[in-house]
């Protein structure tokens, strides 16, 4: 047994910055507008459930303002209504922004909906490597009864594959197993 | 019933947070009856389906005493108004508060209710009001996930074994009767839906009774005549049944008033 007294709250965990350098941008931080740099502090915070991407990659962070007295309001959206993780994203946000020294309002914006047509490229390609098979492009209302996507096994990318259970260890989840090379994985649900 | 004549706000009754509080009940009255299969269900995979499905729920259900609260304007947060009530203030449809019986009865009473609230939450997506539309955008993709996991249970139930066909039928006997409080109208949900803030629930009804239908009929069952059936529910007479769940639902809070996490 652990002695540790135990914390409900994770330390923050950050990815490393990236560094962007696109044609004509000035990669100095001094030219960011401080805008931007809140921006990125809160984007590169990562979900506690799923380490492997951060809240910007997820598109859950919907926008981050500055208002006239200095004030970073940072908005973001759950992914799905009853996510435990929500309350947590939220706060570790306005810690990241914080511990930078801003002082911060959170605001939770329920419209538009989240999609996981809002995970960035870069996201999808986290979630695959982490070993979750990220979610097809939605076309969520109409899937007829018994039938699954097409869903390709993140370890081998063999398209041979069955659900196991419609509901996994998040609400954001499957479970799928590859019939090719036997892994079992999560599958994000495609809303 | 001349309900139109009837001006609510005179009664000191607000047509909007009464109608958003039946739809909260709803939503945590069903998800607490399907947490209590935590633990129970007959494969792993429902141990995790159901909650999930309850999580949903109550995630649906705080959004919406969230927002009754904050129109009501009396300092009432979620917390307060999901614990601080007596029997007779919680407006739940009767069948969510039914004991969940065994899975058959549980999943087809899912459906019944999953396939409402995917009417009411696409009609709630055009609302005048836009918390309610925002809620009902996010809601009605959740709902279509239920609806998709019941029906196929109650379709691979209703047409598998004896047994599980039996117990389909059975399921469907006893829930019948609490189909027609869905659809009720009285002078809240007329007063909202002539607003064009919330549906009135019956408007839809056509709608869910040919998608029920056409799923029960794979299940070898036919929905009976429905109308006629219990009432009580969304003026806070229940079931014996209620008594019992909200022992449990309000157990802290009436141990220790006020706790907080």
């Amino acid at each position: 047994m652990n002695s540790e007294p135990i914390h409900w709250q994770r330390p923050i965990q950050r990815a490393k910055p990236e560094t962007v350098v696109g044609l004509g941008q000035i990669p100095e931080r001094a030219q960011q507008s401080s805008q931007q740099q809140a921006w990125n502090i809160a984007a590169s915070v990562l979900d506690p459930e799923v380490p492997a991407v951060t809240v910007g990659d997820l598109g859950i962070l919907r926008a981050v303002e500055i208002d006239n007295t200095g004030t970073v309001i940072a908005k973001l959206t759950p992914t799905y209504s009853g996510c435990p993780a929500v309350l947590a994203i939220e706060n570790l946000v306005k810690e990241a922004l914080e511990s930078a020294g801003y002082s911060v309002r959170i605001e939770r914006v329920l419209s538009p909906a989240w999609t996981t047509d809002w995970i960035t490229e870069q996201g999808l390609s986290k979630l695959k490597a982490y070993g979750i098979a990220p979610p097809e492009k939605s076309n969520h209302s109409k899937r007829a009864l018994f039938t699954s996507p097409v869903v390709a096994c993140p370890v081998c990318d063999s398209n041979d594959t069955t659900l196991i259970s419609e509901f996994g260890s998040t609400a954001c989840k499957a479970h799928y197993q590859c019939r090719a090379c036997s892994e079992p994985f999560d599958y994000f649900k495609c809303l | 019933m001349n309900h139109m004549n009837i001006k609510l706000e005179t009664l000191g009754i607000s047509p909007i947070v009464t109608q958003l509080i039946r739809l909260a009940d709803d939503h945590l009255i069903l998800g607490h009856r399907l947490s209590e299969w935590c633990g129970h269900a007959p494969m792993l995979e429902e141990d995790l389906a159901m909650p999930n499905i309850a999580l949903d729920l109550i995630g649906q259900a705080r959004a919406l005493y969230t927002y009754a609260g904050e129109i009501e304007n009396e300092g009432r947060d979620e917390d307060a108004i999901a614990y601080n009530r007596i029997e007779r203030e919680y407006t739940n449809l009767l069948m969510c508060e039914r004991t969940n019986g065994d899975f058959a009865h549980t999943m087809l009473r899912q459906l019944f209710f999953s396939l409402f609230m995917q009417k009411y939450w696409h009609a709630s997506m055009s609302s005048t009001d836009d918390t309610i539309s925002a809620i009902a955008g996010k809601a009605v993709k959740e709902s279509e996930y239920h609806i998709r996991h019941s029906a196929e249970w109650v379709i691979r139930l209703g047409d598998g074994t004896d047994e599980s066909a039996s117990r389909t039928v059975t399921a469907l006997e006893q829930l019948t009767p609490y189909v027609s409080e869905f659809f009720e109208i009285d002078a809240v949900t007329q007063d909202n839906a002539s607003k064009a803030i919330l549906p009135d629930p019956a408007s839809f009804e056509s709608d869910w009774l040919l998608d029920i239908n056409k799923i029960l009929s794979q299940a070898n069952v036919t929905l009976g005549d429905y109308r006629c059936g219990h009432t009580g529910g969304r003026s806070g007479r229940h079931t014996e049944a209620m008594g019992y769940l909200l022992t449990e639902l309000q157990f802290i809070q009436r141990s220790y008033p006020n706790l907080q996490w």
